[in-house]
């Protein structure tokens, strides 16, 4: 039987408590003890951003990291991304992603979301070129990338336009 | 109330053409959409599969005690366990759990239903198997030899005094005495009177690999029986109608008790068009266990038990004359076809269409043989087939173009098909923009400049060659009548408040199906797209559709759904003109009100008219339905005659970068016209292009799975390599409106079209570049770089 341990971490704002098993993944106490399924298995290996998530403000392959890691950190899922108030990115990237057809099959998106938001975060400045290789890490099987890349690209002029 | 209102008049709108936002985009941006990976029912179990630690042995004996005997173990199955088993699969020679023998590595062996994934796992690795090897057959080409191993030599039967045949399903498996897992030999005209007429003949050898859909949602099902033995199942299949009456067969189960839902789905490509062991598997564990069950593979098994694009080997015979004509064409193909039969086998089917058709062809000869190995076996991937064939074809029209002196442009415009024409297979192209196409590559890629420049420059320093090439297809592109029925239904039903709910059996897999029969509806009744809610994932409600393959919804489902939109509106207008005196041709719907046809006036808004419709004695409510069934036939036993109601057609030129130090080959612009009949969607439109052409990139560069002796040896996303975003070439898509008659206004099918003259068209431009041609996928800088060096790989194999 798998050792359990007790965390404390601030998950989308709120703080809260869960006790997992040492050998569990972050992403799979998202999904099976919080219940948050918008954070995607796509393969387990830290390989696809299917399982994106913000952690200290960092994105990070939520697969590839221990639940007990989270213990005192703040962890931002998708679901935490787009429902934040303050963030007019969020709701930015979500407008382009939907007005310029970056959604095919959808399963990649919310960890290309959170990629992408993070990306702009660390980047405002980035060009076409650096905003492939930002989410260089992110794969999708429908959209040959190009729509979702022109949806970044125009939320990023956005921005700088309206002089952040 | 009485307020006077100033008359008001709406101008005519279309969205036909627009560029429309998915309607489902909102809610999986922001991760609320639940897939089935998201699901979970009160009192749920995790079933995992055993699979087979060999590539080919026979099962001495399965020992399952101490998985049983673990806590959280409700139910361990083996074939042992399932006497009423029955073989699946295209050819039904599959049993979902193997009880005599593994022939592949993916082999399904025992299946276990726990509390958790990792009691389930655990009890896994409890299980004791014991194997007595048998010689593996990897090679396809050692499959026919005299003496080869026999993959399925023994009949099969599932339990002991099982030989009979019951209603449904086979109950058994005959086996049989050679690896043919199918033939296909068609023909038209005489060869050898076309290669007697030939000025030049070519004739060369190619070689297709092993591709997997990837699709980024892993496989899963989740199985449960209610109180009164109903069989519900959460699905990602494409053809849930197929699926539910081949599951009642394999089952020996009422169809009517058995029910699919199809939660969102996470990539299909044709990946999900066939029964698959797991889905058996899964059922047969909910029966067991009397709870329901959630099967979901992890990504390492995704690679492993998916069906692959079927990988061929083909020798190709061509022949010309001087001034251009096409003379004949001979084609030998052999299909790995893996260890079991699924629909990779039929391929070659769509495969003969390009080879007949895709340009005239006065004699044509094609032989083709899948063979079982011990390999995965092949399913449907998006192409079927046709990327294979393109990828000889189109690279021989150049060949052929070379050898008489002829722009290869030239040469491909003097063979095109023209709009009227029959085919030497008996396929009628009534509409055809296919020689639009190529003016339009030619002239916006600047083709026959670039194509001399570069050939210019091949010896001149500089490790870095830059190469043009171009390529074309013909597919299917108004379903594809391979089913006793191609159609689809529809209901559409609008309330009180002119609210359309659209019931359609056509299945969503995230190509915008659900959007563009939306906006097709809307077109019709004058209506927003914010007025249609859309369901079209669940048997008991949906009416039937042959599924979602051969790019055909938007042909099929669109007409069907307009069909029914007509119905209703027919009913609207008759109710307003009665109400307003005057004749149905005088109104017409538009902006959500009954307008006056000629001048716009709006006479009353559609939802008091709907409500005025039920609030009556004579009440009635705006309920209609449709089937569509487009006007093609089937073929006859010598593959003659049309298989789609309309032909998709398009050209693409794909533009290279050859470092020649390296092998590394860089995909810089590929510039893409195609026939989509019409523009229904632009943004739907676009997106299914260019994603299908990254996808023929990856086909043509990147991706390999790597089969020895039956193992194989990358099943992840680092060693199996798909396109990521820096890599993309930059896209220029034109599209040709050739305007089906058939078509829903005017539109054909383009799902597939995109992804399957890229690696053709890549073949083309290295050459221009490099001078050195390339037989085998993918061009990998390895192949490449030892292909420049002039160590490229012999491809032998004659056909027998």
């Amino acid at each position: 039987m798998s050792l359990m341990h007790d965390i404390d971490f601030t998950l989308n704002g709120v703080r809260r408590s869960a006790t997992v098993r040492v050998d569990m993944s972050a992403l799979d106490m998202l999904r099976d003890v919080v219940g948050l399924t918008g954070t995607k298995y796509g393969c387990g290996e830290g390989e696809c951003g299917a399982c994106t998530v913000l952690v200290d403000g960092l994105s990070v392959n939520s697969c590839l990291m221990f639940a007990v890691d989270c213990d005192g950190r703040e962890v931002v899922t998708i679901e935490g991304l787009v429902e934040d108030p303050a963030s007019t990115r969020a709701a930015a990237l979500r407008d382009a992603f939907v007005g310029h057809g970056a959604v095919q099959c959808g399963f990649c998106t919310p960890g290309m979301m959170v990629q992408a938001s993070h990306l702009l975060d660390k980047h405002p400045h980035a060009d076409e070129a650096g905003i492939k290789r930002g989410i260089e890490g992110n794969i999708c099987r429908c959209t040959g990338y190009k729509k979702i890349v022109d949806a970044i690209v125009d939320v990023s002029r956005q921005e700088r336009g309206a002089g952040k | 109330m009485n307020v006077a209102e100033k008359t008001r008049f709406i101008e005519r709108d279309s969205l036909i053409g627009k560029r429309i936002v998915k309607m489902d985009a909102p809610e999986k941006i922001e991760g609320k959409t639940r897939y089935i990976h998201d699901i979970s029912l009160p009192g749920q179990l995790h079933g995992k599969i055993l699979r087979s630690a060999r590539v080919h042995a026979r099962i001495k004996c399965i020992d399952v005690s101490a998985a049983r005997a673990l806590p959280g173990v409700h139910a361990v199955i083996t074939a042992a366990d399932l006497p009423h088993q029955r073989p699946i699969g295209v050819a039904r020679d599959h049993f979902p759990l193997k009880g005599d023998k593994v022939r592949s590595q993916r082999d399904e062996i025992a299946a276990v239903a726990a509390d958790t994934e990792e009691i389930a796992t655990q009890a896994l690795k409890l299980i004791k198997v014991e194997y007595e090897d048998l010689p593996i057959l990897s090679d396809p080409r050692d499959a026919l030899r005299p003496g080869a191993v026999l993959i399925h030599p023994e009949p099969q039967f599932a339990g002991a005094g099982q030989e009979q045949l019951k209603k449904g399903a086979p109950v058994a498996y005959t086996g049989k005495s050679d690896n043919v897992a199918m033939r296909f030999d068609y023909g038209h005209g005489d060869v050898a009177q076309g290669e007697a007429e030939s000025d030049v003949v070519v004739e060369d050898t190619f070689q297709l690999h092993y591709v997997t859909h990837c699709c980024m949602g892993v496989s899963g099902i989740i199985a449960e029986f209610d109180a009164s033995g109903n069989l519900l199942m959460y699905s990602n299949t494409q053809v849930p109608f197929l699926h539910k009456r081949e599951f009642a067969d394999y089952l020996d189960m009422d169809p009517a008790r058995i029910r699919i839902i199809q939660p969102p789905i996470g990539g299909g490509f044709g990946s999900k068009l066939d029964i698959y062991p797991f889905e058996v598997i899964c059922v047969f564990l909910a029966k067991a266990a009397r709870r329901p069950v959630k099967l979901l593979f992890t990504r390492e098994e995704e690679f492993l038990a998916s069906p692959t694009r079927q990988p061929v080997l083909l020798t190709l015979r061509s022949g010309c004359k001087k001034d251009g004509t096409l003379t004949f064409r001979q084609v030998n193909t052999l299909h790995d076809n893996g260890a079991y039969t699924s629909w990779g086998a039929t391929t070659p089917f769509v495969m003969m269409q390009t080879f007949s058709s895709l340009y005239r062809v006065p004699h044509c000869d094609y032989h083709t043989v899948a063979v079982y190995t011990n390999n995965p076996y092949a399913g449907s991937f998006r192409g079927y087939g046709n990327l294979q064939a393109t990828f000889a074809i189109e690279q021989h029209m150049d060949m052929l173009a070379e050898a008489i002196g002829m722009d290869p442009f030239e040469f491909r415009l003097k063979n095109a098909q023209e709009a009227g024409e029959v085919t030497g297979q008996g396929m009628s192209f009534k509409s055809c923009g296919f020689k639009d196409c190529l003016n339009t590559v030619a002239t916006r890629s600047d083709y026959q400049g670039k194509r001399k420049a570069n050939e210019a420059q091949q010896k001149a320093p500089g490790a870095i060659k830059r190469g043009i090439g171009m390529a074309s297809m013909l597919h299917v592109g108004g379903g594809a009548k391979i089913y006793p029925s191609d159609g689809c239904g529809t209901i559409l039903k609008l309330d009180d408040f002119a609210h359309v709910t659209l019931i359609t059996g056509a299945s969503e897999i995230g190509q915008g199906s659900e959007t563009v029969l939306s906006q097709l509806v809307c077109e019709e009744l004058g209506l927003p797209m914010s007025a249609v809610t859309v369901v079209n994932n669940d048997t008991a409600i949906t009416p039937w559709d042959v599924g979602v393959h051969a790019s055909r919804t938007t042909f099929i489902a669109g007409n069907s759904a307009i069909g029914a939109a007509k119905k209703a509106k027919i009913k609207i207008l008759a109710a307003a003109a009665k109400k307003f005196e005057c004749a149905e041709s005088d109104l017409d719907l538009r902006g959500g009100w009954v307008i006056k046809a000629g001048t716009g006036e709006a006479l009353i808004d559609l939802p008091r008219l709907l409500r005025s419709l039920h609030f009556t004695d004579k009440a009635e409510l705006v309920m209609t339905t449709f089937y569509y069934e487009p006007p093609s036939v089937h073929q006859d036993k010598g593959y003659k005659g049309d298989v789609s109601a309309a032909y998709a057609w398009a050209t693409q030129a794909v533009e290279v970068e050859v470092d020649t130090e390296t092998g590394i080959v860089r995909m810089v612009k590929v510039t893409a016209a195609h026939d989509v009949g019409r523009v229904l969607n632009r943004l739907g439109i676009e997106g299914q292009i260019e994603g299908g052409m990254v996808m023929g990139q990856g086909y043509a560069l990147t991706e390999n799975l790597m089969i020895e002796n039956g193992v194989m040896k990358n099943p992840n996303f680092r060693d199996y390599k798909l396109v990521t975003a820096p890599e993309i070439p930059e896209m220029d898509i034109s599209f040709i409106e050739s305007m089906d008659g058939e078509g829903p206004q005017g539109a054909k099918g383009v799902g597939e079209a995109p992804a399957i003259c890229i690696a053709a068209a890549t073949a083309n431009a290295i050459y221009n570049a490099t001078g050195v041609r390339m037989f085998g996928l993918p061009f990998t800088p390895e192949r490449v770089y030892r292909a420049l060096h002039g160590e490229a790989e012999k491809l032998s194999w004659k056909p027998q």
